[in-house]
């Protein structure tokens, strides 16, 4: 079970009576949720319930209509980052994955880790131009990391391949990985496991298991696959409709009425 | 009073022109969400088919009413059929080509066919003849509305007055809204992409045809030319209403046609066209949506 | 049969344009005269050239679906024979060799007319460069490069006019005006989706060439300046034949370092950046990167290019005015990357020598020529997005052996 893991410490990321509306729709309405250090958090709920929209407030992609997002990055002090632009929250520590794939298709894949490392190197356009040691033993940094990287997900064969020839569930890794480049604290996977195969999901179980193991950060997961959830997570928040249902752990979530309500509907509530 | 009077009118003739055209490049953008940067040729196309065909008829003795109204339906079925080729030929093979493709396709077209009509006729301005009787009725107001400004209000009212009947309630208006508020889905339940895209160019370039003639006779020369800065101007509106809608086209064209004519008039003429640039630059900026057009957030 | 169905609707669409082009090129109204003019003869070329075309066209798109499922089946992409030449890397050296020995003998050997084209088309290769530097790598689609152009030019002029600032210390001014403008000008509209921004850029440029025409205090007008000093050479006087050798070799400096700097930006962290923010902004964004800030350094570093170039434009011609800075003028520094080939080095060179040069040596074909880059525009768009020149992007090539990295033409 999941729970061996060192005991938690404090949370890296605290969110409060978030709100958004579109337009009239409330597609989250004052959820709070919070993810601790070296945690895997899953977040679960039919379709439409706002689990996405939760993630582009989080990482700024969204203006939250109301609510508050907290972050304490391990060591760090705790800061509000509500409405933050995105490439600044990415920066502070925060890293995603995209429900629909959203890799840079003509780059290769090594290429596309490199650009996560974009916002941990520094050369400008006057060290482009004159291309210093310094300049140059920051690419070759570059390089070495991203590689390093693409070799955790399992994709250096593929490192100089376009990345829009890879095949779906290398795809998937690849985002993983060039969201892993920018260094984050915490990793937010929007269903990472959508249109893998069995065998996949199960590589993909242990590549999340073992991301937290060596890179220490705490994980926050959107899926629908529910034996990867009930595997991997330490803990479960359950949505529908834009609020809140339930949490808890794995087994507390597998027990309780509300969820099994929301997934399988009024008339099997019997 | 008068004075005032007479701009309030000069605007409102404007406008109308620039709602015209408008109506093209926003019924454009809301199905394809393409910036169809050749509608400001194919109004000038609509002018010169009007010039050529006008005074042929009046050289071969034919004179009045008759004339206009011939000249004006060629200028209609020439610009629609521009307009449906030119879809045809620059947008059509682009459909699933990356977003600035056919805007570049757009701008090259646009370049070829100013040249056309430049090489084919000349670079010079051409007398537009004067078509529209003066009516005695308008004689005590001439000094604030002249008779053609009459015309081309009231004309466009009515076009308005048609077109959104035509949106409304037929079964090409219906279709024309369900593609642009979803095209995938307007596909599934059977709706005719091709034809509706085609439809919308015809519908958009008659109207563009419609303005260019009013406008020719209205100020009463024309060249190849003209089409570029009506073109923007017209697109300006579009977007000043907010891009997409068919009342913010309307809405766009009049109130940059009163800026312009209060601004020419209050101001400075030397800078008019700078007023309609300024006025797009600054609308982008501070309000990209719009006057009447709604903020959407993008689906990520 | 299907012989006969294609013969059939290239009729109709022979039939077709040849209604669509009767009022305006068969009917010439002078309204001087009072005459009409009936030239028939158009009449037919139109509908002999549309039946031609139509086959010719039927014949690309089926090709061209044919190639797209070539590429889906990871094929290697269609070179041209000549390319595949210089793909061996001997073949590149010693071509390069041949040119820069053309290159340097060419102004001992041609007249002064035949150095100020060359000199001009080199010109808008720097152009080309630096438009290519926001289409071709930013992804953003600029309509007023002229404007940028533009103010290059009248930085020279006026400030030599009033102060009298010679060619050595405005060139940099100029340049630095023009980065300027463009981060002016992109501060507020960098936001706005891409084809808005085209739109915005091209209102600028008519509203910079307009102030030009119109302030007349300021820039004198549409009469322009004239009497602008030629670039001295330490002092020097030289005579026209000199002036004109010796600006070719300054543009000849300028393209080189064009050149040089483009393709280490390529090849550096910016580079890579702008890629990816032409790939998906979205993603871009989340993975750090600040879009605007990448934005606003491509922007400043294309205009400075213009800046650069306009300061020698003026210098060149020695008179200038707002005519030369239309949106035509913005429409061919276009042309040339899209007809080139965008986003490669060798495309926009191959572009602006093609486009300048050719309607310079057929004249014939000079009055046709902006008729002929819309059609190649639209025709380049359809068939050939990637230029003529297709060199698949730079790709950092990883070798495994030593983790060093290696950068190599895939
Ligand atoms: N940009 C937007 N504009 C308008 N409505 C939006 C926008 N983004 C999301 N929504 C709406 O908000 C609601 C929640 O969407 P969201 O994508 O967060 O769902 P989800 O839980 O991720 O569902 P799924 O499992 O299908 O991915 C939906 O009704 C959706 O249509
Ligand atoms: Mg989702």
């Amino acid at each position: 079970m999941p729970q061996t893991f060192p005991q938690n410490k404090g949370s890296v990321l605290d969110i409060v009576n978030l709100t958004m509306n579109f337009g009239g729709l409330r597609a989250i309405d004052a959820v709070n949720l919070h993810v601790k250090q070296w945690e895997i958090v899953a977040l679960i709920g039919p379709n439409g319930a706002g689990k996405t929209t939760i993630f582009n407030c989080i990482t700024g992609l969204y203006k939250p209509t109301a609510g508050d997002i907290f972050i304490q990055p391990p060591g760090r002090k705790r800061k509000r980052v509500t409405g933050m632009k995105i490439h600044k929250i990415t920066k502070r520590g925060m890293a995603r994955t995209f429900q629909n794939i959203r890799i840079f298709s003509n780059m290769t894949a090594l290429e596309n880790v490199m650009i996560g490392r974009h916002c941990r190197t520094k050369a400008g356009v006057w060290e482009a131009v004159l291309k210093n040691k310094r300049t140059r033993k920051e690419e070759k940094d570059i390089v070495s990391q991203s590689y390093n990287i693409l070799a955790k997900v399992g994709l250096t064969q593929a490192v100089n391949e376009l990345a829009k020839n890879l095949p779906y569930g290398a795809q998937r890794r690849l985002e993983i990985a060039r969201a892993m480049a920018t260094e984050p604290f915490l990793l937010l996977l929007d269903e990472p496991a959508a249109g893998m195969n069995p065998y996949e999901t199960k590589e993909l179980d242990e590549l999340i298991l073992r991301i937290r193991e060596e890179e220490r950060i705490s994980i926050l997961m959107i899926e629908h696959d529910m034996k990867l959830v009930m595997s991997v997570s330490d803990r479960i928040y359950v949505m529908d409709y834009g609020e809140k249902i339930a949490e808890g752990s794995p087994s507390e979530i597998r027990e309780n009425h509300v969820v099994i309500k929301a997934y399988l509907g009024e008339e099997f509530d019997a | 009073m008068d004075y005032f009077l007479e701009i309030f009118w000069g605007g409102l003739t404007r406008g109308s022109i620039y709602a015209l055209i408008a109506l093209g490049y926003t019924m454009v953008y809301g199905i394809l969400e393409l910036i169809n940067f050749a509608h400001g040729e194919i109004y000038m196309i609509g002018a010169f088919t009007a010039l050529i065909v006008s005074t042929a008829l009046a050289m071969a003795g034919m004179k009045g009413l008759t004339v206009f109204i011939l000249a004006s339906v060629l200028a209609v079925i020439y610009a629609s059929a521009y307009g449906f080729t030119v879809e045809k030929i620059a947008y059509k093979p682009l459909r699933q080509a990356p977003r600035l493709s056919p805007l570049i396709s757009a701008i090259g077209m646009s370049i070829f066919l100013q040249n056309y009509v430049l090489l084919a006729q000349t670079s010079d301005f051409l007398p537009f003849p004067g078509l529209i009787p003066e009516f005695t009725f308008m004689q005590p107001y001439a000094h604030i509305i002249g008779s053609t400004e009459m015309v081309i209000i009231s004309t466009t009212a009515l076009i308005m007055l048609l077109l959104t009947v035509f949106i409304k309630f037929t079964r090409m208006g219906k279709a024309m809204r369900a593609t642009a508020q979803d095209r995938n889905m307007a596909m599934l339940v059977g709706i005719d992409i091709n034809k509706v895209i085609s439809s919308t160019f015809i519908l958009g370039s008659a109207l563009a045809a419609v303005g260019g003639v009013l406008i020719a006779s209205h100020i009463g020369r024309i060249n190849f030319y003209i089409g570029f800065i009506a073109g923007i101007k017209a697109f300006t509106a579009a977007v000043l209403g907010g891009i997409g809608s068919i009342p913010g086209a309307v809405l766009g064209g009049l109130v940059l046609g009163w800026t312009e004519s209060f601004a020419t008039g209050y101001v400075s003429s030397d800078y008019e066209d700078v007023f309609a640039f300024a006025f797009l630059v600054l609308i982008l900026i501070f309000r990209p949506s719009g006057l009447v057009g709604r903020k959407t957030i993008q689906k990520v | 049969m299907r012989k006969i169905k294609e013969l059939r609707q290239s009729l109709l669409i022979s039939v077709w344009f040849m209604f669509l082009t009767f009022p305006i090129m068969v009917i010439r109204v002078n309204t001087i005269d009072n005459i009409i003019e009936w030239r028939w003869m158009n009449m037919i070329y139109v509908g002999l050239g549309s039946f031609v075309f139509s086959f010719i066209w039927r014949y690309l798109l089926s090709k061209k679906q044919s190639g797209a499922k070539l590429l889906k089946a990871d094929k290697p992409a269609y070179l041209l024979p000549m390319q595949r030449i210089f793909a061996n890397p001997w073949m590149q050296m010693s071509a390069l060799f041949f040119i820069a020995v053309f290159a340097v003998i060419f102004p001992f050997v041609f007249s002064s007319y035949q150095i100020n084209i060359m000199t001009t088309a080199l010109m808008y290769v720097v152009l080309g460069l630096g438009l290519n530097i926001v289409v071709g790598q930013a992804g953003l689609l600029n309509l007023g490069y002229a404007a940028f152009y533009a103010v290059g030019a009248y930085s020279y002029a006026l400030l030599n006019y009033h102060f009298g600032i010679g060619f050595w210390t405005a060139l940099p001014i100029g340049a630095a005006l023009a980065a300027l403008f463009g981060i002016i000008l992109g501060l507020p509209v960098l936001r706005l989706r891409g084809d808005y921004l085209a739109i915005v850029t091209l209102g600028f440029g008519e509203i910079v060439r307009l102030v030009l025409e119109n302030w007349n205090e300021f820039s004198f007008g549409p009469s322009g300046i004239s009497n602008i000093p030629r670039p001295g050479f330490f002092g020097i006087e030289l005579n026209f034949e000199q002036v004109s050798a010796y600006l070719y070799f300054l543009v000849i400096g300028i393209c080189l370092l064009a050149i040089f700097v483009i393709r280490r930006l390529q090849n550096s962290r910016i580079g890579r950046a702008w890629i990816a923010m032409r790939e998906d902004e979205v993603a871009c964004q989340s993975m750090g990167i600040d879009m605007t800030r990448a934005k606003l350094t491509a922007l400043a570093l294309s205009s400075m290019w213009a800046g650069l170039v306009g300061v020698i434009f003026a210098a060149k011609t020695t008179f200038i005015n707002p005519a030369s800075f239309t949106f035509l003028e913005s429409a061919m520094i276009l042309s040339i990357i899209v007809i080139g080939g965008m986003g490669t080095i060798l495309g926009v060179i191959v572009g602006a020598f093609l486009l300048i040069l050719l309607p310079e040596y057929l004249r014939a074909l000079s009055d046709y020529r902006m008729l002929a880059f819309g059609a190649a525009i639209v025709l380049m768009m359809i068939f050939r997005p990637q230029g003529i020149v297709t060199v698949s992007r730079r790709t950092y090539q990883f070798s495994d052996e030593n983790h060093a990295p290696d950068i190599s033409t895939k």
